[in-house]
């Protein structure tokens, strides 16, 4: 077993250090060694997006990024998502739209949809089903998805 | 109740204004779905826990000479490795199933794990429980096994021959308790007859023969199965499971590992999807055993590949049918040979197939063969629906044929031929108050239909479909809190929002507002006995144990409130979260006000709910699709998606949409890209998500819907599940829809672009 | 008297008979006067003295859980219909 690697980084806008091994992907690191269990693993090879987080500004799959690549990089996932005000707007208007059944993909398409609107705060149907097409849903049929994201662009919109 | 009784229909209520259902409320569940805080299968950690992995054997059909664990043990961080040997010996122990009575638990085991022979590329062999899940995958790669490999059986209609390869010798098919002569692939044969189909086929001016297969597909549920036991040194085992039925958990390990039940709690946890594949156990017992072993707890989650390897899948099929219909579009009989892969053991869902088959139509002479056939795939599970989507799909392809024959609309002969209450199914039961006809008109008349389709290369199609739904037993226990809230308890598992479902029905019952319900999951030893949630059932059956314990509670409180006024209690009632007298005095207060005065008096109220209910109606939906093909690549884009559903009653409408959205998509995914891939070993080629190629936000439009309430007169409030029906005509409707684009008709699903081009260069 | 609809596998061991009217209190009762009329048509519904695996009774449409000691009322209509489990 080769030697543990010593991490520096943010997540969720706190300061963290941790051992990892060289083989463990930044999901595991996430949910095994931090407890953050609200990303999830679908597939745990990048076809899913059920672990999808937000790395430096960028939405990657957290099964294929290394823990040890993110030494000095700052990472946001479900879990901090809200503020004090209470529920992010993308997660409240999940609730609204019943956009969640068994709610096994929802962080990973909330995470994905926060970095779409970050981006383009006025994406459109076709937009939102260009950029999410990485992230799988078995249940829903993503119609109730794509609402629930156009529907908080106004609510962030409002925010800013 | 006695879960022996049986239900007999109820009132139901007439329609009237209700005060919570048909609204919208927010899932009780939500904020910790949307926040990450909710606990599924696989974010289960325990102090000291351990990581299970399973081995699996590379072969689809070989015999096990041995297996050779002992590097893997001395491997440092390895703490328990274990074969079938380690589960006890299951010789003739039978497995109790309920309804479907006593069946060998050979079977059963062997699927869990092997013990003689490996029967799918993906058998469990063996196992092993190590402090990481990384040491235990490399303990995997060194456990030696000898097999000795046997030819694969992997086409439904090749394992039927005679002289093909058997997958167990001792198999022979069984046509109500008489065995064939010779052992065989065919584990049963079953059938159906209703009046005489050459009379009907004499009345016929126009007779169609085809031959339809489905391939196998995969529920493609999101959530990998993730089991975490913790088997204490008193025998006391405790499981987390993200299953659809805890207590059907408990069952299974109760007999695979011959342990009492009462030693056994099952705490299930959210459920990532089930589609019907999270009823089987596969890690449960393997977790249980590796836990004994270590003398620690052990979590077995699969990784994607096992999951498509070794879990679900529904049965492939293949279908023959003939039908006739008179000049005037009516259908005079149909003869039909369902032959269903049940995987490596017997069992597929075959029957389900049968009875579904005809029933949105009234045909007086009917006859369904049915076989139950072993192929080296994995033991086949239920998937949304099961059975049905495979023998509809030949039936509304068929009928459409006849369609253009005639030159008939779509919506005509089906509406012309439409089933309603009374008429004779073709297994002998007469249908009750069903929707069939009702949703058709609303599907003839909806804008989607009424406007027409332009352009070259497109094409409308359409097709109906039913659902057998089921009843079983569901228990709840509600208990009033002292500020007038009510917690409820419940055994069925929550895959799409039922917590909320079954709490508004309570919430109706004594008019509080649905947030005032608090609604939650429980283990095995909190809550009375509940089967899985399946067969679109939960709303329905659990929701009536809720609608029980409401009224329970409701004369309750009628009652407690006239002992509080000193009046007979028949001059008490309560609506809307008021008690009130009703002999002039007016006297009133509501549930919070009535619920602290007893709290404060220690007085409970509550009460426990065990329900068996049948009359859960059939499920019926009709579904509009248009479609364009692309003539060079094959590839087919959905424009535009309507189904209309009977609902019987939509209690919260937004979930009610959402199975239909859910369902048609999957039904999009079998239709068009879905298969098992195997090459000519047996090895499933395309296990992963990439591969397998489930629908992507990308490949669909808005999925439209229509409710139609018609309501199920055998529940108080008109429900009809409404879960798995929309599954069944997606296939069929872009199918026919394809063949009017194209003008070629396709039978064989999935119906991927190659399959289109191949068809397109045949008839050009 | 009760109406039992025989299953159509078993059709060659009744001549053809699809149902018919049998005397008896509960629906072992029937199979009973059923094996008299058929012989060995018990052994086909009937599996160590309980109902056959795989096997339900549907009594006026309604599935009954108590199987062979199920009571039947005057004039109902008995099938035996293969079991389904839903999903
Ligand atoms: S788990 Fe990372 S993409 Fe599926
Ligand atoms: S809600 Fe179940 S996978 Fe999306």
């Amino acid at each position: 077993m080769a030697a543990k690697v010593h991490v520096t980084a943010t997540i969720n806008g706190e300061p963290v250090e941790f051992l990892c091994e060289p083989r463990q992907s930044l999901l595991e690191v996430l949910r095994d060694e931090l407890k953050l269990t609200g990303s999830k693993e679908g597939c745990n090879n990048g076809n899913c997006g059920a672990c999808s987080v937000i790395l430096d500004g960028l939405l990657v799959d957290a099964c294929i990024v290394l823990g040890a690549e993110i030494d000095g990089c700052s990472v946001e996932t479900i879990e901090g998502l809200m503020d004090s005000e209470g529920l992010h707007p993308l997660q409240q208007t999940f609730l609204e739209n019943a956009a969640l059944q068994c709610g096994i993909c929802t962080p990973g398409f909330i995470m994905a949809g926060k970095s779409l609107l970050e981006k383009n705060p006025q994406a459109s149907e076709g937009d939102i089903r260009h950029w999410c097409a990485g992230n799988l849903c078995r249940c829903t049929g993503y119609d109730k998805i794509v609402r629930a994201i156009l529907d908080a662009e106004p609510q962030l919109e409002v925010k800013k | 109740m006695n879960p022996t009784e049986v239900m007999e229909p109820a009132k139901t209520e007439v329609k009237k204004k209700y005060k919570v259902i048909g609204t919208r409320p927010i899932r009780h569940d939500g904020v910790d779905k949307v926040t990450g805080r909710a606990v599924y299968g696989a974010d289960v950690q325990l102090p000291g826990m351990l990581h299970g992995k399973v081995l699996r054997s590379p072969h689809a059909h070989a015999l096990i000479k041995s297996i050779n664990t002992e590097k893997a043990e001395a491997l440092y961080g390895v703490k328990a490795v274990m074969t079938a040997a380690d589960f006890p010996d299951a010789g003739s122990r039978t497995a109790n199933l309920g309804e479907l009575g006593e069946v060998p638990l050979k079977p059963m085991c062997d699927n869990v794990m092997a013990s003689d022979k490996a029967v799918y590329h993906g058998h469990a062999v063996a196992a092993v429980a190590a402090t990481s899940p990384h040491i235990a995958e490399e303990a995997l790669k060194l456990i030696e096994v000898e097999y000795e490999v046997l030819p694969p059986v992997l086409d439904v209609v090749k394992a039927m021959d005679e002289d093909s390869p058997l997958l167990h010798e001792d198999l022979y098919t069984d046509e109500l308790g008489e065995k064939s002569s010779r052992p065989s692939n065919v584990a049963s044969h079953s059938r159906h007859v209703k009046g005489d189909v050459s009379q009907g086929f004499a009345e016929a001016d126009h007779v169609l023969e085809r031959e339809y297969r489905c391939a196998t597909v995969h529920q493609g549920y999101i959530e990998p199965h993730a089991a975490t036991a913790m088997w204490n040194p008193d025998g006391y085992l405790t499981m987390w499971v993200t299953t659809q039925g805890a207590f059907a958990v408990r069952t299974a390990v109760h007999q695979i590992l011959d342990i009492p039940v009462s030693r056994l709690k099952v705490i299930p946890t959210e459920i990532g999807g089930g589609f019907g594949g999270k009823i089987p156990v596969y890690g449960e017992p393997v977790a249980a055993v590796l836990s004994r072993k270590a003398r620690r707890p052990v979590k077995v989650v699969m990784d994607r590949t096992e999951v498509f390897l070794a879990t679900g899948p529904t049965s492939g099929s293949y279908v023959k049918l003939k039908m006739g219909v008179t000049n005037e579009g009516r259908i005079t009989a149909a003869e039909t040979m369902l032959a269903y892969e049940a995987g490596g053991y017997p069992g597929s869902i075959v029957a389900l197939g049968g009875i579904c088959m005809f029933a949105p139509y009234n045909i007086d002479h009917t006859t369904i063969d049915m076989y139950d056939v072993v192929v080296n795939k994995p033991k086949t599970a239920a998937y949304r629906a099961p059975g049905a989507p495979n023998s509809e799909f030949a039936v509304e392809c068929m009928l459409d044929e006849f369609c253009q024959i005639l030159d008939m609309d779509p919506m005509e002969i089906r509406l012309k031929n439409g089933a309603k209450e009374g008429d004779i199914q073709s297994h002998g039961i007469p249908h009750p108050r069903i929707g069939c006809i009702e949703t058709t008109e609303a599907a003839r008349d909806c804008e989607h239909y009424q406007t027409p389709l332009e352009g070259p290369n497109r094409g409308r199609g359409v097709a109906s479909g039913y659902w057998v739904n089921a009843g079983l037993t569901s228990s709840v226990t509600a208990r009033l809190n002292g500020d007038g809230t009510v917690t409820l308890q419940e055994g069925s598992t929550d895959i799409g929002g039922t917590r909320t479902s079954i709490a508004m029905q309570l919430a109706e019952v004594l008019g509080i507002p649905v947030e005032d319900v608090v609604p939650s999951v429980v283990d095995t030893d909190s809550v009375g006995y509940t089967e899985v949630t399946g067969g679109s059932r939960v709303t329905f059956a659990t929701g009536w144990a809720a609608y029980n314990a409401g009224q329970a509670i409701k004369s309750q409180l009628i009652e407690q409130a006239a002992e509080v006024w000193k009046v007979d209690k028949d001059q008490v009632t309560l609506a809307d979260g008021v008690i009130t007298t009703t002999n002039g005095d007016s006297r009133s207060m509501t549930i919070k006000e009535l619920a602290a005065n007893l709290s404060q008096k220690g007085i409970d109220v509550g009460s426990r709910e065990t329900v068996t209910p049948q009359n859960h109606g059939g499920a019926y939906a009709t579904h509009v699709v248009d479609v364009e093909v692309d003539p060079d690549t094959g590839k087919v884009t959905i424009l535009r998606y309507t189904a209309v559903q009977d609902a019987g009653r939509a209690i919260h409408p937004s979930y009610v949409e959402g199975q239909m959205q859910g369902g048609v998509v999957q039904g999009i995914g079998w239709a068009l890209n879905e298969e098992y891939f195997y090459n000519e070993e047996g090895n499933l080629m395309n296990a992963s998500f990439l591969d397998y190629r489930m629908p992507t936000s990308l490949d669909l439009p808005m999925i439209e819907t229509i409710i139609v309430e018609v309501p199920n007169p055998g529940h108080p409030y008109g429900v009809r599940g409404v879960g798995e029906v929309p599954i069944v005509p997606p296939q069929a409707a872009i199918s026919n829809a394809i063949a009017r684009a194209v003008g070629v008709r396709l039978g064989d699903l999935p119906m991927s672009p190659q399959t289109v081009v191949k068809a397109l260069a045949a008839k050009s | 008297m009760a109406i039992v609809h025989i299953p159509a596998l078993l059709h060659s061991l009744t001549g053809d008979v699809r149902k018919l009217e049998v005397e008896g209190r509960t629906v072992g009762d029937l199979i009973d006067q059923l094996e008299l009329l058929y012989p060995g048509i018990r052994d086909r519904l009937v599996e160590n003295g309980h109902l056959r695996s795989g096997l339900a009774i549907f009594v006026d449409g309604m599935v009954r859980r108590e199987a062979l000691e199920y009571e039947v009322p005057p004039k109902s209509e008995v099938l035996f219909v293969p079991a389904v489990a839903g999903g």
